[in-house]
C-alpha cells in the first residue's frame, strides 16, 4: 500500500489525515501534490495527522520538510499531528522536532493555529 | 579460524519495486536471525535507504543496470552488502544533514540514517565497476548460539 490522504477542514485548519507510506516514488509524490494543490486554492494552515503513517524514509522525511517550507513561503503554517513512535524517533535524531511544531491532540493543535493567526 | 558465513545473495533490477522486495528478504533475514522488532526495523530500513541510493543514485533507474543484495550471516554479525553500477560518491561530500543551516535541506539524510541505525558502514568504489556499501548489525549474545 502506498499512501492515502483524506481532508477535512476544522475551522480555519486544513486536517490531513494520512496513512501508508510516505516513501520515494508515489507516496512522495503525491503528498506533494496533495499539499501544492491545497495551497493553490488558499488553504495554508495545514494539520497533517500521521497516526497511520506506518513507514517514512529520507525522502518522506524531505518531503515533510518541502511541504514546510512552501507552506511557510506562503505565510501558512504546517505542523505534524499524532506521531507514531518510530516516526518521532526519526524526526528526533535528524533533529527535525526543532523545527515542525507537533501535537497528540488535536483540539490543542486546532487551537495552536488560531493562537498563531491572532498573534496570541 | 573464523567459520564461514551464511550467504544470501539476489541480483535485482534498478527499480522502486527491487527496494520493496529487498525489504522482504531482509524481514525475513532479521526474523531468522532473531534481532528484536526495533533491530529488524533500523535495518530494515539502512537497507531500503541503501537500496534507494543503489537504485536512483547509483544506477539513475537506467532498466539494464543491476543492484546486487548480499547477506553474509557470521555467528556474532550481520553483513550486509548493496551494490550498484554506479560511478559512487564521496560520503565526505555529503552535507551533514544536523548542521543548522542543513535542517531545511530536502535530500542528504539517508547516509545519516545508515550510519546511525547500524553498527558499521563502508562504502567501496571502483572506478568504472560500481560502489558497494556494506552495513554491520552486532547480533545480541543472547541470541548467539
Amino acid at each position: 500500500m502506498s499512501l492515502k490522504a483524506t481532508t477535512r477542514q476544522v475551522d480555519s485548519v486544513t486536517v490531513i489525515d494520512l496513512s501508508g507510506r510516505i516513501t520515494l516514488g508515489e507516496g512522495c509524490s503525491q503528498l506533494r501534490e496533495l499539499i501544492r494543490s491545497l495551497l493553490a486554492k488558499g488553504h495554508k494552515n495545514l494539520l497533517l495527522n500521521v497516526a497511520d503513517v506506518t513507514y517514512i524514509d529520507s525522502s518522506g522525511i524531505g518531503e515533510l520538510v518541502s511541504g514546510f517550507t512552501a507552506v511557510s513561503n506562503q505565510g501558512g503554517q504546517l505542523k505534524l499531528l499524532n506521531l507514531t513512535k518510530k516516526v518521532h524517533d526519526l524526526l528526533q535524531i535528524t533533529k527535525l522536532l526543532t523545527v515542525f511544531d507537533v501535537h497528540d491532540d488535536e483540539a490543542k493543535a486546532i487551537a495552536s493555529f488560531q493562537k498563531s493567526s491572532t498573534g496570541a | 579460524m573464523a567459520a564461514d558465513p551464511s550467504v544470501v545473495e539476489v541480483r535485482l533490477e534498478s527499480t522502486l519495486k527491487s527496494v520493496e522486495v529487498a525489504e522482504d528478504i531482509v524481514q525475513r533475514v532479521c526474523a531468522s536471525v532473531g534481532f528484536d522488532e526495533e533491530d529488524q526495523h533500523k535495518i530494515s530500513m539502512a537497507v531500503h535507504e541503501s537500496m534507494i541510493n543503489a537504485v536512483a543514485h547509483g544506477n539513475k533507474h537506467d532498466a539494464s543496470k543491476h543492484v546486487w543484495l548480499r547477506f553474509d550471516l557470521f555467528a556474532d554479525r550481520l553483513e550486509v552488502h548493496v551494490r550498484d553500477q554506479g560511478s559512487g560518491f564521496e560520503p565526505e561530500e555529503i552535507p551533514d544533514p544536523l548542521a543548522a543551516e542543513n535542517l531545511l535541506r530536502v535530500s542528504g539524510r539517508g547516509i545519516f540514517l545508515i550510519r546511525t541505525f547500524m553498527d558499521e558502514m563502508r562504502i567501496h568504489c571502483v572506478p568504472g565497476s560500481g560502489t558497494e556499501v556494506i552495513m554491520v548489525k552486532r547480533i545480541p549474545q543472547s541470541n548467539t548460539h
